[in-house]
């Protein structure tokens, strides 16, 4: 496979993956704002901002509930704009379904824009944007061979989740640490925070409505069967990633491989204990690994040098 | 006028009520009005047809060609517009012994193109011996000095050429030019037989249309044929300047259909002038570049350097014979519209014949007496800029102002040696299907002609129709469309 043509699947997928994400959190805020204290407002737009990975100084006048929104829905609408740019790029090799949906919802989000529903109504907007993103990954994965091409596709959503996931973990539990006494605000930004990675029912499912923190890191952490967690996210690139190893078979590919497993193993064999007493570093690991990952993907399939390929 | 007997078919009313002949060669009807014998079926079918069922193929060909995604895109417009390439449900119907000629004519005439470019790109025998006046090719726009020397694998420069081919009144075909660079429309040729296949089964049972599926392959055949000495099992890739170049369709099937990959500028790397394409696997040689980048964006390095479509390095790669370039590179020199008046000349030559097919009469603006006589009849001429086709820069003489005339003697003034003069050409005409309605537009005809270890020309191509009434430009950037074209066995 051409290495451009798995560049765009890669990042079609992950841009994709990052717009549902950030409709997903942006929806869940809104839906707290109407229920909650109005003093801590200003708190959650701004960890918001922070969990959408939002980096830049924050002006001093500025009204954090306006930023994040706008933010969010920037993200939103760059993140499919640039999902459909990808999948315009490579659109021979997709199915020509995930191409109709993708451009279809493109279309639909320029509407909405247009007409400005996505400020004024923007519950509705975010559900077009969860239920198309869910509809082309559905397509894609009945639609389209699942060869090397899928298998990038597969890399690039859950190498977004893994990376999403753990940093809204990270600034959760930061502002949360575990084991303190929990008031009924803060339950709910608990319940909050699962919602953001469709969590409640499924974890509800395991451990009852009973909240607690710990078990919170642990269900999104180290669950294996929850699509969402960031080990389920690991074990599938590292799954992928293997398929890559083997369809392309180059010589130096076996190290990406290697790099996720690490990540995968990490997950499957560091004791509950140890991940609990060391919140924030493992958070900060997972996210340090995901952009290892990342640069080894890029190195040994899309973007080595001469020199290197020469030698192999 | 001979009287036709009474049972013998004329000019009908119900969709012929309104089918008016003159003074162009129609293909369907004989100057008295009867159905020529090879579109008697066809005729006798749309008879036969009630309007309703017509509109009801017409409607279905459209979604099929719509669901294929057989689109090309329009410049000016938003960028990147996409359009459903137009077309008209009745095919042109050519003889065998229409064909028969065309094919001797184009076989003979892509041999001596051939030889032409070898000779002016190496010794220049035709320049020393002058058939051709030397600064009448070294001023050409699409002359590349870079090539001289260059071995060229078994001196095919031109491996694929699209010649338009028209009809004149007196039914005979003469070319009206070639397209030896990057030609396109072939995928239409082959898309629209797949559709006319699923409009009009009926038809082809009772005709026997010669099949023209393998052009895929006979063009693979073709660009094997060309591959680097030594190169067991070549690599062969199709080069596109990307998704938003006009024929990026047409790239993307027949890419598919030869199971090719099709690759851009960026996939592409040059290494001790050899030609890799970068692929999750590490680099893979490549061997034949079938390209549709033009010369000028096809190497930064050697050509235009601000052209980001292309390969740095690729030149050098070729010069080394590493990798073969299907259509050679200066190959334009010889469809200048100029150049295009020698060609019968450079027939005689070359191969000691006489030319199948004529050419149309054309006037060279350089020589003081015909420009003479051109400029005081521009109302009667057509005039073309020389190194340009998809008919812009044309003025046409009849349907012209005192203004835009002007403003072309101006510019043949200042550069005759960028224009010519053609007569008016009063193109045939082929029944065409509007609402229910058969009426009759001007065509032309543009057969695809391959050329590796034989020349192969599929029995057919593209017939391209100027849509509006009385227009006679088929270019489909200015309104022309597309019909399917039926050689018989």
């Amino acid at each position: 496979m051409l290495s451009r043509v798995a560049d765009s699947l890669y990042w079609m997928s992950r841009y994709l993956e990052r717009a549902e994400h950030t409709a997903r959190v942006l929806g869940v805020q809104l839906n707290l704002m109407l229920e909650q204290d109005p003093k801590t407002s200003d708190r959650r737009w701004l960890r918001t901002l922070g969990s959408l990975g939002y980096t830049k100084p924050i002006p001093k006048d500025a009204d954090p509930f306006t930023l994040a929104q706008t933010y969010a829905l920037q993200q939103i609408t760059a993140g499919i704009g640039l999902a459909r740019e990808n999948a315009r790029q490579v659109r021979e090799q997709i199915s020509s379904e995930m191409w109709e949906h993708l451009n279809r919802l493109f279309h639909e989000i320029k509407r909405l824009e247009a007409t400005g529903l996505w400020k004024s109504q923007p519950l509705d907007f975010l559900t077009v944007i969860l239920e198309s993103s869910h509809l082309v990954q559905g397509v894609t994965d009945s639609t389209m061979n699942h060869g090397e091409g899928w298998q990038f596709i597969q890399v690039g959503r859950f190498i977004e989740r893994a990376a999403a996931t753990a940093r809204l973990l990270d600034i959760y539990f930061h502002e949360f640490p575990a084991g303190q006494p929990m008031d009924s605000g803060e339950h709910m930004e608990w319940i909050g925070l699962l919602r953001s990675c469709t969590a409640f029912e499924a974890y509800c499912k395991v451990y009852t409505a009973d909240l607690r923190p710990d078990r919170i890191a642990e269900f999104l952490l180290l669950n294996s069967e929850f699509p969402h967690s960031v080990r389920f996210a690991a074990d599938r690139m590292q799954h992928s990633l293997e398929a890559i190893n083997q369809a392309a078979a180059s010589r130096r590919s076996p190290r990406v491989a290697k790099i996720a497993g690490r990540l995968s193993a990490g997950l499957m064999f560091t004791p509950l204990e140890e991940v609990v007493a060391n919140l924030a570093e493992f958070f900060a690991d997972i996210q340090r690994q995901c952009v290892r990952i990342h640069a080894a993907i890029h190195e040994v399939y899309i973007t080595y040098s001469i020199e290197a390929a020469i030698e192999a | 006028m001979a009287t036709p007997g009474i049972d013998e078919p004329r000019i009908a009313s119900g969709p012929f009520s309104s089918y008016v002949l003159d003074e162009a060669f129609d293909e369907m009807f004989d100057a008295q009005r009867r159905p020529r014998q090879h579109y008697r079926a066809l005729y006798d079918l749309l008879l036969g047809l009630p309007a309703e069922e017509m509109r009801r193929k017409k409607q279905a060909a459209d979604v099929s060609f719509l669901h294929q995604g057989i689109t090309f895109t329009v410049y000016g417009r938003d960028e990147g517009t996409e359009r459903i390439f137009p077309h008209d449900l009745l095919p042109r119907i050519v003889t065998s012994s229409e064909w028969e000629t065309i094919e001797r004519g184009l076989t003979q005439r892509i041999t001596a193109l051939n030889f032409f470019l070898r000779d002016i790109y190496n010794e220049g025998r035709c320049l020393a011996d002058g058939v051709v006046p030397r600064e009448m090719v070294y001023s050409c726009k699409h002359f590349r000095r870079q090539m001289r020397g260059v071995t060229v694998p078994k001196n095919i420069y031109v491996a694929v050429m699209g010649t338009d081919l028209i009809r004149l009144p007196d039914g005979r075909f003469v070319v009206l030019e070639d397209n030896l660079r990057v030609p396109s429309g072939v995928s239409y040729m082959l898309t629209s037989r797949q559709v006319m296949k699923r409009t009009f089964p009926e038809l082809f049972r009772h005709t026997d249309v010669r099949p023209i599926d393998h052009y895929p392959e006979a063009l693979l055949t073709t660009l094997r044929a060309l591959a680097p000495e030594g190169r067991g099992e070549p690599n062969i890739v199709l080069l596109t300047p990307g998704v938003y170049n006009s024929a990026y369709f047409e790239h993307t099937y027949l890419a598919r259909q030869m199971g090719i990959e099709l690759v851009e500028g960026r996939d592409l790397v040059v290494h001790d002038n050899v030609v890799y394409m970068r692929t999750t696997g590490g680099l893979r040689r490549v061997d034949v570049i079938y390209r549709r980048v033009d010369d000028d964006f096809i190497d930064p390095l050697a050509f235009r350097s601000d052209s980001i479509l292309g390969v740095a390095g690729l030149f050098n790669a070729y010069r080394a014979g590493n990798v073969t370039l299907a259509n050679a590179l200066g190959t334009g020199v010889a469809d200048d519209k100029a150049l295009y008046a020698y060609v019968p000349k450079l027939i005689k030559y070359f191969l000691g014949e006489d030319p199948i097919l004529d050419n149309v009469e054309t006037y060279l603006l350089t020589e003081p007496q015909e420009r003479r006589h051109v400029l005081a009849h521009l109302e009667k001429y057509v005039v073309k800029a020389v190194g340009e086709s998809g008919g812009y820069g044309m003025l046409i003489g009849p349907h012209s102002t005192a203004e835009q005339r002007e403003d072309f003697r101006q510019r043949i003034e200042a550069d005759p040696r960028n224009y010519i003069a053609q007569p008016t050409l009063m193109l045939s005409r082929a029944p065409c299907f509007f609402d229910g309605k058969v009426e009759p537009r001007h065509v032309d005809l543009r057969p695809y002609i391959l050329c590796g270890d034989k020349v192969t020309i599929v029995p057919g191509g593209l017939t391209r129709v100027a849509l509006r009434s009385g227009s006679l430009v088929v270019n489909s950037s200015q309104g022309g469309g597309s019909k399917d074209t039926w050689v018989l066995q």
